[in-house]
């Protein structure tokens, strides 16, 4: 597609962000399905979802996923109808195609070979069967538009109509009646699998187009035609609004139709027809019973309250983007003129999103697009401004003025609002990780598919929201843990029925906010880790003394080794030699840390703790030979106080303390950075206790406490010059640079305690 | 960007460490700073004097004598840093005071003599006489790009 350099581009691209949220919704209703809630409005958005995609694509001339949306949408149609029930394997099958969806939305974005759907097609196909195979499998002729005034073609009728003739005929059309001769499509009711014809009930139904309703591309006609698929309709044309032909304007809307109609359909049924066109028409439908016939409330106005400013936005979209001639509507006759059905139904783009169910649906929202480089360069100028704002404050507190003045009552105003402006703007960045948890599900059903397992995976806590970047960069390390999970965490089927466990193998997936970090854990109700093969494995390998003795938690840390890999046979999947140490480092780098727990036959359990973002730090402002440094609060546990007598000595210029009975590790931080030679002075020292990733703690002996505060994270230019045990600088009050530690660094550089691999350490270590 | 790369006339800013003088393309000068305390990083080399605030981005100063291998200055309040720029990176270099900015050809270039190896060779890419002192040309490349030894 040649689009970059034309005016569609932008459209297009705007199409593909759509896509994304529409497929987005599709996996939601989806998975809302599979977990037993199979109402109408889900199955609706599943199938709005997937037929706004074709209509868009259509517009787009983009074939493939044209094509293969409409025969998934034909499927999920006749789902939709009743005339499929939505099984096990059907589900699966949806699933599937939902994610070859995407692959040919991706594929018509970014380019490349669409990859082979004929065996997909082949099963949804397969999934009408008979029921209803010869009517609806039989694709819609695919058309493409004529941008020609009149585009009468009338292929797909039967017979023409009357109203072909010209214009000065059209007021013999009132008898609309006709219509049903127009219909190639078998009435419902012989269809084998419609249920007995219940009760009928009579309706009324007085539909009224707006000019909008033209002007997107609607066509009255097909919608009259799916009433008349709901059972018996008697249909007639109001011509009274008709004007003469002198003062008719071409795009202007006259008609308008009264449907008297038998049928067994729920009003809501009836209304469904019109929601693509819903607030662009008015709709009365009364209830023509014994009783005077009670009003229905016409939803399209209710509708309009809430969606009113999304229609209009894919009014603008598919006016710009469909190439329709202002002569297309020019004979009035609107009914009569059965065009192809338009590539483009105007469905508002957003409203699928907005009414995704998970339980409670939630309000419709207005959504803004911003480009992630304003949003970074926001970021970036409110760091400065908090700078900014801590060097004011630190001069006017320097500047002796009363403190109750308007000087110093106007600075904590700009405080509290510096303060407010920053986690606003953090919280432009947050995401919830919902679209990385979908990404998961279809890890798993394709991971389970190679591996013949049959897995189930559980998301709880979608809405967790965590800065964006580092929800891009935990998608390949979440990946990694997801597949593992499902080829090595659970046993195979039989392994499992043989454990008394149900066949199938249930997979966790969950995200929480966690005293100011996100937890995010994976957990499977597998074997557990198999410790003696792991320790027998680690030994092969060499990557430990044959005759160490490791406890259960540093066997399962061995997991995190370089080239560990415990799959006897190395599968398709995981185990190609990126192993868990690859996605410890990924976490790590975003500044989190990830642990395991393991109970034998009962399951494994990864847990990746991170902060919040990576633009802030919440930090201790400390002092140590004359320097100011900030140490990252989340590692720091307690801040202790000793004297020289809590100190015992294992070598020369290596102390540990004794902290309530275990000893930790002392390093000089003044020492360790090369500030200062070592000190020997512990009269009534001040230490921070720290644990790094790994659990590992050690006691910082520093000079000073200062402050405990915010600070923006500024990074260090790594190809000048890399500084041992530093993570990053930040801006302090007084503009000079600090310095923020990396303590496991430091940790790992001071200690020299380490005679065993670094990921063996655990929180024991003393 | 040597000075031998513009055919026709170049811009040098000189400036004093100790008592020579020294000289820099001026178009790779960014701004000229008045001295502030820079924050210093653990076991850096002893020509990295740490780090300052350069209007919220962090920049990194590099003593010019240190690195030069002349004796280390007395005083420091009134020494001065030159942000130059290097590509995208930009760096400070410490030195005594700034003297002027002369105008040359590159006639009035000369190439160093080959006085084998030694502190500060490489980074002098020519020499010229102003008013009968004779100024060196720093090579910026050489100079701000800490070899394998130093950085290690």
């Amino acid at each position: 597609m040649s689009c970059e350099n034309d005016p569609m581009a932008e459209i297009r691209a705007s199409f593909f962000v759509e896509c994304e949220e529409l497929l987005e919704s599709l996996q939601d209703s989806l998975q809302v399905i599979e977990e037993g809630t199979d109402d109408a409005e889900t199955i609706n958005i599943v199938f709005r979802a997937v037929h706004s995609i074709k209509g868009g694509a259509g517009a787009f001339g983009l074939e493939p996923l044209v094509r293969f949306a409409h025969r998934f949408e034909t499927v999920l149609d006749a789902l939709r109808a009743g005339q499929i029930q939505v099984d096990v394997a059907a589900l699966k099958l949806f699933f599937q195609s939902a994610d070859r969806l995407s692959d040919l939305v991706r594929i018509s974005r970014d380019g490349g070979e669409p990859a082979d759907s004929d065996a997909l097609l082949a099963a949804l196909d397969a999934l009408l069967g008979e029921e209803s195979g010869g009517t609806e499998t039989a694709p819609e002729p695919e058309i493409a538009f004529e941008p020609t005034g009149l585009a009468l073609d009338l292929s797909g009728l039967d017979d023409g109509l009357p109203a072909l003739a010209p214009l000065p005929d059209l007021m013999d059309l009132s008898d609309l009646d006709t219509l049903p001769e127009l219909d190639p499509l078998p009435d419902l009711d012989a269809l084998p699998d419609r249920p007995p014809s219940t009760a009928l009930q009579h309706y009324t139904l007085r539909f009224t187009p707006l000019d909008t309703l033209y002007e997107t591309g609607n066509e009255p006609f097909l919608l009259l035609r799916a009433l008349q698929e709901l059972g018996g309709a008697h249909i007639t044309c109001a011509f009274d609004q008709l004007p003469t032909q002198k003062e008719l304007t071409p795009e202007a809307s006259y008609l308008s139709w009264t449907v008297t109609l038998e049928t067994e359909a729920e009003a809501a049924e009836i209304l469904s027809v019109f929601e693509f066109v819903e607030g662009l028409c008015t709709l009365e439908l009364s209830e023509a019973g014994p009783a005077a016939p009670p009003e229905v409330a016409a939803p399209p106005d209710a509708a309009r309250v809430s969606s009113d400013p999304t229609p209009e936005v894919s009014a603008q979209t598919l006016r710009a983007s469909e190439p329709v001639p202002p002569a297309r509507l020019k004979p009035a006759p609107e009914a009569a003129q059965p065009e192809p059905k338009p590539a483009t139904p105007p469905v508002p783009p957003l409203k699928p999103v907005a009414a995704t169910p998970p339980s409670p649906p939630a309000p419709v929202k207005s959504v803004v697009r911003v480009d992630l480089d304003r949003i970074e360069r926001l970021v970036n100028l409110v760091g400065e401004l908090v700078i900014n704002q801590a060097m004011l404050s630190q001069s006017l507190e320097t500047a002796n003025l009363p403190p109750h003045g308007d000087a110093m009552s106007g600075l904590e105003e700009f405080q509290r609002l510096t303060r407010d402006i920053q986690d606003s703007v953090m919280m432009i960045r947050a995401q919830p990780v919902k679209s990385l948890f979908q990404r998961m599900s279809r890890i798993v059903r394709e991971t389970s598919a190679a591996v013949g397992k049959e897995v189930r995976l559980q998301t709880r806590g979608e809405a967790t929201e965590v800065d964006k970047t580092v929800i891009e960069r935990l998608a390949d390390p979440l990946t990694h843990m997801i597949r593992n999970a499902v080829d090595h965490g659970l046993e195979s089927t039989e392994a499992r029925l043989a454990a008394g466990k149900s066949a199938e193998g249930q997979v966790l997936l969950t995200a929480a906010h966690r005293s100011g970090r996100v937890v995010i854990e994976v957990s499977d109700d597998g074997a557990g880790i198999d410790r003696p093969k792991v320790l027998q494995i680690a030994r092969d390998k060499g990557l430990i003394p044959q005759d160490i003795q490791l406890t259960d938690g540093e066997i399962d840390n061995l997991l995190f080794l370089p080239g560990f890999s415990t799959a006897g046979a190395v599968s398709d999947l995981s185990g190609r030699g990126v192993g868990m140490d690859v996605v410890r480092a990924a976490i790590q780098s975003l500044g989190g840390r990830i642990t395991i727990t393991s109970t034998p036959g009962e399951g494994t359990c990864f847990s990746i703790s991170l902060p919040l973002t990576l633009a802030v730090l919440d930090g201790m402002v400390v002092e140590a030979a004359g320097e100011t440094l900030v140490v990252p609060l989340n590692l720091v546990v307690e801040t202790l106080t000793f004297t020289a007598a809590d100190l015992s000595m294992i070598r020369p210029g290596q102390n540990v303390l004794r902290v309530r009975g275990s000893f930790v590790p002392v390093v000089d931080l003044g020492a360790a950075l090369g500030y200062r030679p070592p000190s020997e002075q512990f009269d009534s020292a001040v230490a921070l206790l720290i644990a790094d990733e790994e659990g590992r703690r050690a006691a910082l002996w520093i000079d000073n406490i200062l402050d405990q505060r915010q600070v923006v994270i500024k990074g260090l230019d790594d190809g000048f010059y890399r500084a041992p045990g530093i993570a990053a600088a930040t801006i302090l009050g007084d503009g000079q640079i600090a310095l923020i530690l990396d303590p496991s660094d430091i940790i790992a550089r001071a200690a020299q305690i380490a005679p065993r691999p670094a990921a063996l350490k655990t929180g024991t270590s003393a | 960007m040597t000075a031998q790369d513009s055919p026709g006339s170049i811009e040098l800013l000189t400036f004093r460490l100790g008592d020579q003088e020294y000289s820099l393309d001026i178009m790779s000068v960014r701004e000229i700073r008045s001295w502030t305390r820079a924050t210093p990083l653990p076991h850096a080399p002893a020509c990295m004097r740490g780090v300052i605030n350069l209007r919220g981005t962090v920049l990194p100063v590099m003593d010019l004598a240190e690195r030069l291998g002349l004796p280390p200055r007395g005083q420091e309040d009134r020494a001065v840093i030159i942000v130059v720029s290097q590509g995208e990176t930009l760096t400070g270099l410490l030195v005594d005071a700034v003297s002027d900015i002369v105008a040359l050809t590159a006639e009035d270039l000369q190439p160093p003599p080959d006085l084998g190896a030694g502190a500060g060779v490489g980074m002098v890419s020519a020499l010229t006489l102003i008013d009968a002192r004779m100024v060196r040309v720093l090579d910026l490349q050489a100079t701000v790009t800490l070899g394998e030894g130093l950085a290690a």
